[in-house]
């Protein structure tokens, strides 16, 4: 007769698959994940508590570091939410560089997120192809904000810059590339028996539980909802581009992988209608005031970042700082399935698990 | 931007702001809520060339009325330290401004009494070159104009005035007592704002309302109409004086507003949310849903389950509620599970802390209806204590626990309420405005 | 056994002339461990993008002989990547006393520095040099990817220099 004893297995926060500082305690029999209960908060940093006693603009480089791998969302989140509270028109110009810059963004992300999704599963190259062309977007928007990763580059009203000489071209010369790339990505990990053996049926949930755990982004879409806020509440000048709202049936973590390199897909085509379409000349930055203040009031806005919708609640009683500042951060709710999912698992597809969930530890913690 | 000024500019701004600003400083030091929301108005003016020019037009203005003022012995006062060098460059412009000023004036009226805004917006043809610019200063003058009321209760020049303005046809005769109004106005600026919330919205229109030429042109065809509702309505003389002067400053401020939202619209804008807050007549798009929630958990849960309800224009015109404490989690069961509002999404939850109490802010989504709504109870701040969502939205789960943790708001109900983000050792709650951190930093 | 440079022929004197050469143990030692730092796999925030991107395709760390492992049993540098909480600050301790001697730690960025723009925030380590030694600072937030290359070069330099003299540089 055999006997099991259940253990406790503790994976982080140093664990290099969990990518960042977050720990998970497994109760676990045999191989089998009796329960898991993830501890968060190794990178809470009171950024909502900071806010408090800073002007708005001082507010955008702490969103960069919040999602510090799609920081372009985050800087429009808080510029979006001052300017709906205050009823600012933004330059046209301006909304262009703001959605190629997201855009870009928005595929960096999903290239990170790529590269050490497979990484996890023990495949070193790929991780080195997506930093290859992750480095080319990265150093077209160093050169639209002059950082590389935290860009602070939008501003209330408009952006920081404009576009340097050329840099349009660049862009527009960058999407034929990485769509070329992206072929070659699934001619490498898509097909490959290994990869789909470890992703297809696992970690799979249905559409009331996407919608009842408050799964946004990719999480969501992977399970069959049609639901993209750049779609279906359209900001910025997201109603000008021809694009399609990715979505998959199934609800697991193949489909979240093929609705993240599909997203890739439809952001190029963004990138490319909005590199066509940019206005010649005009403005960047809208007419605001030096010291922006807020009507009194609250409000929230949403809009549709890499991993999910990100929110900006701001309540203000009129003065230049913020009375109370909120971000609704994706990551943050996507992880709370996590249990959910492991429950009842093989040990060997926690990664695969968490990592299709595409967690960034900074949004995670605030 | 001040960098691109020449110096000679800068001076001159700098005159014209300190003008401006002196009228303003007097009575702000008396009444500190203004002040700020003032201040950045001026601040505002510095941008661009054109706001320069407004605010420069609207310190002569000053200037050209405090010799009227002399003249009248009332509100003189007021503008003492404006007055001396602007004079002589303002004259031809101030007239404008005056005329405009004046225009802005029964411009109330005329919402008030009849339709003819609109109507005469065709004169717009009549806006020359010129005209574009001082209309920068018209909308400026319309905020003034917002408080004027105000300055006719205190000073007794304003009426009889007035009466001036109705019966001389000639541009100087208007100018002249139009400027007195501007003048008075301006001191009295304060107390309007300070008395009608409508004012700090109606200012960021008007600021906006400099924006474009387009708008200008609007807004000065808006003061032409106005000029011609004026002298109607100065036939009508004393009507006005049996109305409660608080309440026309807030009217004043709406039809402001209003005509910066109308502006705008002549500009192929958006609609602008701002406007829409202090103009009842152009209810939000999303007011049919907040009405069919409100009618529908009224009736279902009784009427005082709900505090309050609104149309949050600040949000994007999102469906307010609040709910009343004990009938939280009833209405928020009622709102997922009820088949015509089918809200399945919990899209946000957080608490805030008030001073004077908590709040509970959701934010909840119907996927099938594709609508919003916001939802917030009022806790007490001392023991703030509610029943927990988890049960009907399992995202729920982790925002209570947030809440829990750094506001230290008690969730009876969750399953594992728990500081998810400091640790169980943390003393104290940091989000609430009062706290001290436990252990003193190095 | 005995040398005796006498019975050898002029080409081998000539042999050993280019090939021997008379140094300290410490400085060997020295030399070898600054040509292979083995950085532990610890990615804190912002910065562990940057160390990602350092050891990826385009900067490739491991042509320096610098390549991450992911236990901190084998590894003798710490890159401290990112913010350090409070909540994080024990368990930052402990991996570095599970590391092996000798070990060496980069305050990378200007959060492991000092606290960089979280300095004011309640739960943040005001600089991790309040909880291990730290060897060499890298300002920037976050660094760029050259700049933690050359952070590492300093180390290098350093632990070369510490053997020669026996000094040590703070």
């Amino acid at each position: 007769m055999i006997r099991t004893e259940e253990m406790l297995l503790n994976v982080g926060p140093q664990h290099p698959s969990t990518h960042g500082v977050f720990r998970l305690v497994l109760k676990i029999d045999g191989e089998i994940i009796v329960e898991a209960t993830p501890v968060i908060g190794y990178l809470h940093r009171g950024t909502e508590k900071l806010a408090e006693n800073l002007q708005y603009t001082q507010i955008i480089p702490y969103t960069d570091r919040m999602d510090y791998i799609s920081a372009m969302t985050n800087n429009y989140v808080i510029c979006h939410a001052v300017e709906t509270m205050m009823g600012i028109q933004v330059p046209e110009r301006a909304e262009y560089l703001r959605v190629l810059a997201m855009e870009l963004n928005r595929v960096a992300s999903h290239l990170l997120w790529w590269g050490t999704y497979i990484l996890d599963f023990g495949a070193t190259s790929p991780l080195l192809y997506a930093f290859r062309e992750r480095e080319l977007i990265i150093n077209l928007l160093n050169e639209l904000s002059g950082a590389r990763i935290t860009f602070n580059y939008m501003r209330v009203g408009g952006v920081k810059w404009d576009a340097p000489e050329g840099w349009i071209e660049k862009v527009a010369d960058f999407v034929p590339y990485m769509r070329e790339q992206l072929k070659g990505y699934h001619d490498l990990v898509t097909g490959n028996e290994i990869f789909l053996n470890r992703t297809k049926g696992i970690g799979k949930y249905t559409k009331e539980d996407a919608l009842n755990y408050s799964l946004s982004g990719p999480n969501l879409r992977c399970t069959g909802i049609k639901w993209d806020l750049r779609k279906d509440e359209p900001y910025s000048i997201y109603d000008r581009f021809d694009f399609n709202v990715v979505t998959r049936e199934d609800g697991d973590a193949y489909s979240r992988y093929e609705c993240r390199l599909a997203e890739i897909e439809e952001s190029l085509k963004i990138i490319e209608q909005a590199a066509e379409q940019f206005p010649k000349d005009g403005e960047t930055m809208a007419k605001v005031p030096k010291i922006i203040k807020v009507p009194k009031g609250e409000g929230f806005v949403r809009i549709e970042a890499s991993r999910g919708e990100i929110g900006c609640y701001i309540a203000s009683d009129g003065k230049k700082e913020p009375y109370r500042m909120k971000f609704r951060r994706p990551s943050f709710y996507n992880l709370q399935i996590l249990p959910k999912l492991l429950k009842g698992e093989n040990i060997s597809n926690l990664i695969a698990i968490l990592g299709a969930v595409d967690i960034v530890l900074g949004e995670v913690d605030g | 931007m001040s960098g691109e000024k020449d110096l000679e500019q800068l001076k001159k701004e700098a005159a014209a702001k300190a003008k401006a600003a002196a009228l303003a400083k007097k009575k702000a030091m008396a009444e500190a809520e203004g002040g700020p929301s003032s201040e950045g108005a001026s601040g505002e003016a510095d941008d661009l060339a054109k706001k320069k020019a407004a605010a420069v037009a609207k310190a002569k203005a000053a200037a050209a009325a405090k010799r009227k003022a002399m003249e009248q012995a009332e509100g003189g006062s007021g503008s003492d330290g404006a007055s001396g060098d602007a004079d002589d460059l303002a004259k031809k412009k101030a007239a404008a401004v005056a005329k405009a000023k004046a225009a802005a004036a029964v411009k109330r009226k005329a919402m008030e009494q009849a339709e003819g805004g609109p109507a005469s917006e065709g004169d717009s043809g009549e806006a020359d070159d010129l005209a574009k610019k001082k209309a920068a200063a018209v909308a400026k003058a319309k905020a003034a104009a917002a408080a004027k009321r105000k300055a006719m209760e205190q000073a007794e020049g304003g009426p009889a005035s007035e009466g001036d303005s109705g019966e001389a046809d000639d541009l100087a005769k208007k100018k002249a007592a139009a400027v007195a109004k501007a003048k008075a106005a301006a001191a009295a600026k304060r107390k309007a704002m300070e008395q009608a919330e409508g004012g700090p919205v109606s200012e960021g229109a008007s600021g906006e309302a400099d924006d474009l030429a387009k708008k200008k042109a609007a807004a000065v065809a808006k003061a032409k109409a106005a000029a011609a509702a004026k002298k109607k309505a100065a036939e009508l003389g004393g009507s006005d004086a049996g109305v409660d002067a608080k309440a026309k400053a807030v009217a004043a401020a709406k039809a402001k507003a209003a005509a910066a939202a109308k502006a705008k619209a002549a500009a192929a804008g958006k609609g602008d949310s701002g406007a829409k807050t202090s103009e009842p007549k152009q209810p939000s798009p999303n007011q049919v849903y907040l009405d069919k929630y409100v009618k529908i958990i009224t009736e279902h849960l009784g009427e005082n389950v709900l505090e309050d309800f609104y149309i949050n224009s600040l949000s994007k015109d999102v469906p307010t509620i609040v709910v009343s404490r004990s009938a939280y989690y009833k209405i928020a069961e009622f709102l997922k599970y009820n088949e015509s509002l089918g809200f399945d999404y919990l899209s946000e939850l957080h608490g805030t802390d008030f001073e004077t109490h908590m709040e509970i802010y959701v934010h909840l989504y119907s996927y099938k209806n594709r609508q919003s709504v916001a939802m917030k109870v009022k806790l007490d701040r001392e023991a703030p204590e509610i029943e927990s969502l988890q049960p009907l939205w399992a995202g729920a789960d982790w925002a209570e626990c947030e809440a829990y943790d750094l506001l230290g708001i008690q969730f009876a109900g969750h399953p594992n309420l728990h500081r998810i983000m400091l640790g169980e050792d943390w003393v104290g709650h940091p989000l609430r405005r009062d706290y001290e951190p436990y252990d003193v930093e190095v | 056994m005995d040398l005796k440079l006498n019975d050898l022929s002029p080409m081998e004197v000539e042999e050993l002339k280019r090939n021997v050469l008379f140094t300290t143990l410490e400085q060997v030692k020295g030399w070898a461990r600054s040509s292979s730092l083995w950085p532990m796999t610890f990615g804190l925030a912002c910065c562990a993008i940057e160390m990602m991107a350092t050891s990826s395709a385009h900067y490739d760390l491991d042509r320096f002989g610098t390549f991450y492992r992911n236990s901190p049993r084998q590894s003798d540098v710490m890159i401290v990547s990112g913010t350090v909480t409070k909540k994080m600050a024990p368990v930052l301790r402990t991996l570095y006393d599970q590391m092996a001697e000798p070990k060496w730690v980069v305050a990378m960025g200007s959060c492991a520095t000092a606290g960089g723009p979280y300095v004011k925030s309640y739960s943040v380590v005001k600089g991790v040099d309040q909880i291990v030694p730290v060897d060499v600072y890298i300002p920037g937030c976050p660094p760029n990817p050259a700049a933690l290359i050359y952070g590492i070069n300093k180390l290098k330099e350093k632990i070369r220099y510490e053997a020669k003299t026996g000094k040590k540089v703070i």
